[in-house]
């Protein structure tokens, strides 16, 4: 279908980029290549190497900051699949370029961190590799322009987690987190695949670009709430949100490094990104509004309260990060101009805190040995620069003024005065506003708790002697943290550069900012709000022990959890697949059997039901005396074999049907086939004799009485099956076509006068080929059969099996060559 | 014609070899595969009609065969049929005999070797 473009929607301008852009995503996957070898040679040094990609590619993207302020958007790519105009293609806006810088800037000093981190580490160089890999699949993801290009990356950061996550991988729980992951975020990437190719087949485009100008169009389709589905499910698995939240605090038995980078500044935010990037698509609407709104809110109380229930420095800090990604998609669900500013700032400043956190986090596990709260205390005399980085993160957390993070608080609340009116609308923002004071009050008190715990109070013995780590691994906290400043201080660049192009890409018109500090502030409505979260937050802080006692206790009272949901999940999935495979593969042959002549005798009945007929009686000639006489003696060496009592009474008679065909084939014109016939019945009825008389076979029909009534039932049933396909077919013309001109051509073309034996050998030379090679294949699988003894090739001299064996190899094989030669004696008499 | 006489010995053909097959005892189901093979070649024999009884052979100095001369195609095709069905009988023979000597068993149910019957259930751990 075509929809309707919609007219001047989107303001930014387009242009076109050097194909080596792609390199930007492109690079790292090249440097993980490499990291490996790197490490055998520079050892230690690799961080420090490895971290000039990411810092290039920071500084390279920098030059793009200047042409995303006149709010461009430039493209790159080249072409992938031309038949279906697919394109592995790449663009870059604001929110691309927010992404990206954060990505490249922060994982310059991840890189950096890991190397320290890992110091002696023996993997240190396929870590550095995943990072790799997982930094150019993120930065892939959020530069994609086509949707199949989005995808590949999205799954590449699947990927990539799940080995970052399962680094450690000889610990079980190491292995599990990374498969939670990989499941949960794997299988939400299946839904967005549906989601984007549904999207193509609406527009019929493939590049993200291009798309947004039909964003009315596609969300007044009627199919517009099942696109919608589809990919926030996408979104919501990879950005944790409730109920896929579970994997991300579980993810934390990853190395810190990877809780940093991953699971608190870039992966978990792809959903995130995505939900922005698509929001000039799909936003706007009442579902988009009210289920981000209610998902985000739920995941954002549900992180903040089991953030306050741990004592792991590491699990705080990971359930906090759940409750952010809820904050952000809260605020995405909102969409209006506050909002976005409001997220792009809480984007910005969550990054920079967090990213620090993780990696304060990090240096004191390093430093002392344990991450739990209640073990740690007045690090700040050993660990000083650490404890400056902290406080500085600790204030982005509050949203303490000269942090970016303040500002973000600012904006959210001040979706309250959006609008006056005592409306539905005023209540669902009053209650969203509630929600969020709820949410950051307690973030900030997880916050407060990690410095005030870790860093004052008395010094508490811990399995190692703190001390201050090395310059890689405080460097990339206290950066940040500079940068958490340095943006909420100089708010004119800040808001010109970064912040207005990414809130217009995901607002679609311009957004212009208004931050600044003036003492008039402090009488506003936010500000008031914010006051109020931070009195909120200090009093939880200092209650904190006892809120997580009782957490605690409400949470085993609860017995349950989304955690031991999952386990129950793939536990029942592998008990089902269990079961399945049992029901089907039980291991007794004749039920297959009986399932495969079921299917046999419903093929030829079913398509035959009710238009069956029989043939007039005048078409029906009789049979001659000698005709009959051979098919009775072939019946009645049927009925001998199946009721045979002995060995050798079944085998006379199997010969006893083989000689009456031999003979029907003689009778009807066919003396080849009847030699042949005759030579192999022969061989078969001497060969069994050989066997059968030699091993003590029990010939005697060991069935209950039931099963014989089933089988032969069914063996009935087939044979009329059978008998009436037969007299079916027999009722429609033969097509002799083939027949003809073969017998035209016999002598003609091919000089050989039996017709049947100038097919073989030449029309169908090359089958006739394939048949002896089979015929060939036999024999050497039974000399091989024979040969093959349980413990391995056997001299065979001493044991008498063996030897029964091999003389009965000889005769085999004698057997086949003989048809063989029959055959081709036969095939002979064509030159005659 | 003659034929519509002869589909009835056909499936009888078929169903002794499927009786057969779908005992347990491997000699039987040996049986019932070698009495299948000549059933299906009988089937294509047939099928292709069996009125002339001429065997389908130009005589010498001729051209072309007579016009009462069999259908050739059919024999063509169940004379491959013949040679690969008894390739296939020496095979499942040898198979049958060796599983014997090994196994111990010519019943399939006792057959367990490959799907056993208390085979280890699918670990419940990551």
């Amino acid at each position: 279908m075509r929809l309707k473009r919609a007219k001047t929607k989107r303001l930014l301008l387009s242009s076109d980029l050097d194909v080596g852009f792609s390199l930007v995503a492109l690079a790292p996957f090249f440097a993980a290549a490499l990291a490996p070898l790197l490490f055998r040679f520079t050892q230690g040094y690799t961080g420090w190497l490895l971290a000039i990609i990411p810092a290039s590619i920071f500084i390279y993207l920098l030059s793009f900051v200047e042409a995303m302020a006149d709010k461009q958007l430039i493209s790159a790519g080249f072409d992938w699949i031309p038949a279906y105009g697919l394109r592995f293609s790449f663009f870059i806006d604001g929110l691309s370029l927010t992404f990206a810088l954060l990505i490249s800037g922060i994982g310059t000093f991840i890189i950096l961190y890991s190397g320290a981190y890992l110091k002696g580490h023996p993997h240190q160089g396929r870590f550095l590799a995943f990072m790799m890999m997982f930094m150019g699949s993120m930065l892939g993801l959020v530069l994609a322009d086509g949707l199949i290009t989005l995808f590949v990356f999205w799954e590449l950061t699947a990927i990539t987690s799940f080995l970052l996550i399962g680094f450690d991988h000889v610990r079980q729980a190491s292995r599990r987190a990374a498969i939670q992951a990989l499941v949960i975020t794997g299988g939400g990437g299946l839904f967005l695949l549906a989601g984007l190719l549904l999207l193509h087949q609406m527009t019929d485009l493939w590049e993200l670009s291009s798309i947004f100008e039909y964003g009315p169009a596609i969300r007044e389709q009627a199919i517009y709430p099942v696109l919608l589905g589809l990919i926030l499910i996408g979104a919501f698995t990879k950005s944790a949100q409730f109920p896929f939240h579970f994997w991300l605090p579980n993810a934390m038995e990853a190395p810190t490094p990877v809780s940093a980078y991953l699971h608190s500044a870039t992966m978990v935010k792809a959903g995130v990104y995505l939900l922005a990037r698509f929001s000039p698509i799909l936003g706007g609407t009442v579902e988009w509004s009210v289920v981000l709104t209610v998902v985000g809110s739920v995941t954002l109380l549900w992180g903040a309260t089991t953030a306050l229930r741990q004592s792991d420095l590491k699990q705080m800090l990971a359930q906090t990060t759940v409750a952010s990604l809820g904050l952000l998609v809260v605020l995405i669900g909102i969409g209006t101009e506050k909002a976005i500013l409001a997220a792009v700032l809480y984007l910005v400043g969550h990054a920079f805190y967090k990213g620090a956190f993780f990696m304060i986090a990090g240096g004191i596990d390093h430093a002392t040995g344990t991450r739990d709260i209640t073990a740690l205390g007045g690090l700040w005399r050993t660990m000083p620069v650490t404890f400056v980085a902290a406080v500085v993160a600790a204030a982005g957390m509050a949203g303490l003024p000269l942090t970016v993070a303040f500002f973000a608080k600012e904006e959210m609340y001040a979706i309250l005065t959006f609008k006056g009116t005592w409306g539905g609308l005023f209540l669902a923002n009053l209650s969203l506003v509630i929600v969020m004071v709820l949410g950051n009050a307690m973030m900030m008190a997880v916050g407060l708790a990690i410095l005030f715990k870790a860093f004052f109070g008395e010094i508490k013995p811990t399995p190692l002697k703190p001390h201050e780590g090395s310059f890689s691994l405080w460097a990339g906290a206290l950066v940040l943290g500079v940068f958490s400043v340095w943006a909420g201080t100089q708010l004119g660049y800040f808001s010109q550069n970064i912040l207005e192009p990414a809130a217009s890409s995901i607002y679609n018109f311009e957004v212009e900012s208004k931050l600044y500090y003036a003492f008039k502030m402090l009488t506003t409505t936010p500000f008031i709000i914010s006051a109020l979260t931070w009195v909120l937050g200090v009093f939880i802080y200092l209650n904190i022990d006892a809120i997580r006692t009782w957490l605690r206790e409400f949470a085993r009272d609860l017995g349950w959890s989304f955690d031991a949901g999952f386990d129950w999940l793939m536990f029942g999935l592998i008990g089902f697949s269990d079961r399945i495979t049992r029901l089907w593969h039980h291991g007794r042959l004749e039920l297959y059997l009986v399932v495969v002549f079921v299917a046999f005798a419903a093929a030829l009945l079913i398509p035959m039901w009710g238009t069956f007929a029989l043939p007039a009686m005048s078409d029906v000639k009789t049979m001659t005396f000698y005709e009959w006489a051979v098919f009775v003696i072939a019946m009645i060496g049927l009925v001998a074999v199946v009721v045979a009592k002995t060995r050798l009474m079944a085998i006379v008679s199997l010969g006893i049907q083989g000689f009456a065909v031999a003979m029907f084939f003689i009778l009807f014109g066919a003396p080849d086939l009847g030699f042949t016939q005759f030579m192999v019945e022969t061989l078969t009825v001497v060969i069994l004799a050989l066997v059968m008389t030699r091993l003590h076979l029990d010939q005697r029909d060991s069935r209950m009485p039931l099963d014989l009534l089933r089988d032969g039932g069914l063996a009935l049933v087939s044979g009329v099956g059978v008998t009436l396909l037969m007299i079916t077919i027999l009722q429609t013309p033969l097509d002799l076509r083939l027949s003809e001109l073969f017998a035209q051509t016999s002598v003609p073309l091919a000089h050989g006068s039996n017709i049947v034996n100038v097919i073989l050998v030449d029309y169908r030379g090359l089958d006739t080929l394939g048949e002896i090679a089979v015929v060939m294949t036999t024999g050497v699988a039974i000399l091989a059969l024979i040969r093959i003894r349980g413990g391995g090739p056997q001299t065979g001299v001493g044991a008498k099996k063996p030897q029964r064996g091999k003389s009965r190899a000889k005769k085999k094989t004698a057997a086949s060559r003989q048809a063989k030669t029959s055959r081709r004696a036969s095939a002979a008499k064509a030159s005659a | 014609m003659t034929e519509f006489l002869m589909a009835p010995f056909v499936g009888a053909f078929f169903a002794a070899a499927i009786y057969l097959i779908l005992s347990r005892s491997v000699i039987r189901m040996l049986l019932g595969i070698t009495i299948l093979g000549n059933g299906v070649n009988l089937l294509i024999f047939i099928m292709g009609r069996v009125s002339p009884e001429v065997p389908p052979i130009v005589p010498a100095g001729a051209l072309r065969p007579s016009e009462l001369a069999a259908n050739p195609l059919p024999q063509a095709l169940i004379l491959t049929a013949i040679v690969i069905g008894f390739a296939l009988f020496t095979f499942l023979l040898v198979l049958g005999y060796r599983a014997y000597q090994e196994l111990d068993a010519d019943n399939t149910d006792n057959m367990r070797l490959a799907e056993p019957k208390n085979a280890p259930r699918p670990p419940m751990s990551y």
